[in-house]
């Protein structure tokens, strides 16, 4: 009885002198990062699944996204039977051309200056020459044939014969509404530098502070 | 009965004292000072890309939108790195000789991805949604600095959780108008506390729900 008790006793004294480093190992194995890094693909992370190394797959030719059929030809081409047209698709409004505005800012003026006069910084120092809005040809060409650049882009002479792209598509960085938007919002700059007193509804021209 | 300590233990009891202030000094300095440095969270170190382009020049000096590349930042969760093609909407015509481009006009050829380096990254477990922030008033420049005058992109805030709070908290001290979210060089009105809360009123920002778990932790 007394031998069991003294093992017993040794037994503590073991586990008060060594039973720290059980602990501690049981604490450093509890700090682990997989909560960090999970195991799921952030956009753009590199897989190794994939033989070029994205994780990011490009469509599949031919998919098309639940509710994203395009059933009106005129809305995402501008086209009837292939002749652009000079019809929006759906109603102008004040909203639609402030949306037009904000989209030509961000993605035409760059090129085309914030008044569509085909000047800006980028063209300036790249010494290329953007369409000016205000020329004759332009003023005089249906609204879908802003829609058909915005979506298409602009080739000088035939690619295969050595032409080359000097607008490129921006199908894939603006929705087909906002590309109306602006187109539409085109047409009120064209007007703007063509337009007198007279055409301000009386109940804006406050707004013209005189 | 039998000693469970041999007598040295009265000396390493004495010791453990002073080893026990140590590591109190140590774990806060490690837990309040390390981690929560400059070094480790790598902010002001400039991230050298493998495509030598300035924001400085771009955003800057010619003053193309954020919006112009960055298309999903005010859509999705997630604010994209321009496709190869953003960059050869331009540079097919200009400077389509420098060899600064040669690694974009490679990737461009061949359909191979610009492995652009990541700046500013935050846990897996937490999800941040950029259209969220941009819509409802945060511009850029809050969490990005002004990225409009850096030639080599760095991270300027530190993205922990105290800091991401302290706005979730009170985002009167920091909301700005929709309209100037993207302006990079936006400066806040004297009045910011009366303006800020008019903005979070009107845009319908819920303070109540802002600081829950499943905000950002789902």
């Amino acid at each position: 009885m007394q031998t069991l008790r003294s093992r017993r006793l040794a037994t503590r004294a073991r586990l008060a002198r060594y039973g720290w480093v059980g602990l501690l190992t049981m604490l450093l194995a509890a700090c682990h990062t997989d909560m960090y890094s999970q195991p799921r693909y952030q956009p753009y992370e590199p897989s190794s699944f994939f033989a070029d190394g994205r994780s990011s797959r490009p469509n599949v030719p031919g998919a098309v996204a639940a509710g994203q059929v395009q059933t009106d030809t005129y809305l995402y081409t501008a086209k009837v039977n292939g002749v652009v047209g000079n019809v929006m698709p759906f109603p102008v409004t004040a909203n639609l051309l402030a949306r037009g505005q904000q989209q030509f800012t961000i993605y035409c003026s760059v090129c085309h200056g914030v008044a569509g006069m085909g000047q800006s910084i980028v063209a300036e120092r790249a010494s290329i020459v953007p369409a000016n809005f205000h020329q004759q040809r332009l003023r005089d060409v249906p609204i879908g044939h802003f829609f058909d650049v915005i979506t298409n882009g602009v080739y000088r002479s035939d690619p295969v014969k050595g032409g080359y792209q000097s607008m490129f598509s921006y199908a894939s960085r603006i929705k087909v509404e906002d590309r109306w938007a602006i187109a539409a919002y085109i047409r009120a700059l064209q007007l703007s530098q063509n337009a007198t007193v007279d055409d301000v509804p009386p109940a804006e021209r406050a707004k013209l502070g005189r | 009965m039998g000693q469970i300590f041999p007598r040295n233990a009265n000396l390493l009891m004495r010791l453990s004292i002073f080893a026990g202030l140590l590591l109190a000094v140590e774990l806060t300095l490690i837990l309040g000072v390390y981690f929560r440095s400059n070094y480790f969270r790598q902010i002001n170190v400039a991230i050298e890309q493998p495509v030598p382009y300035s924001h400085q020049l771009h955003a800057g000096v010619l003053g193309i939108d954020c919006r112009y590349c960055h298309i999903s930042v005010d859509k999705s969760s997630f604010a994209n790195v321009p496709a190869t093609e953003t960059c050869m909407t331009c540079h097919s015509q200009i400077k389509s000789n420098s060899p600064k481009l040669a690694v974009v006009r490679e990737s461009y050829a061949t359909g191979k991805p610009v492995e652009w380096l990541r700046v500013h990254r935050v846990p897996d477990f937490v999800y941040f949604n950029h259209s969220i922030h941009i819509n409802k008033g945060i511009g850029c420049s809050n969490c990005h600095g002004q990225i409009n005058t850096m030639a080599v992109v760095w991270q300027t805030q530190p993205l922990y959780m105290g800091w991401c709070l302290n706005c979730h908290r009170n985002p009167e001290k920091y909301i700005r108008p929709r309209d100037q979210v993207f302006n990079m060089d936006y400066v806040q009105p004297v009045d910011q506390l009366q303006v800020g809360a008019n903005l979070v009123k009107q845009y319908g920002v819920n303070k109540a729900q802002l600081t829950n778990c499943y905000i950002c932790h789902r």
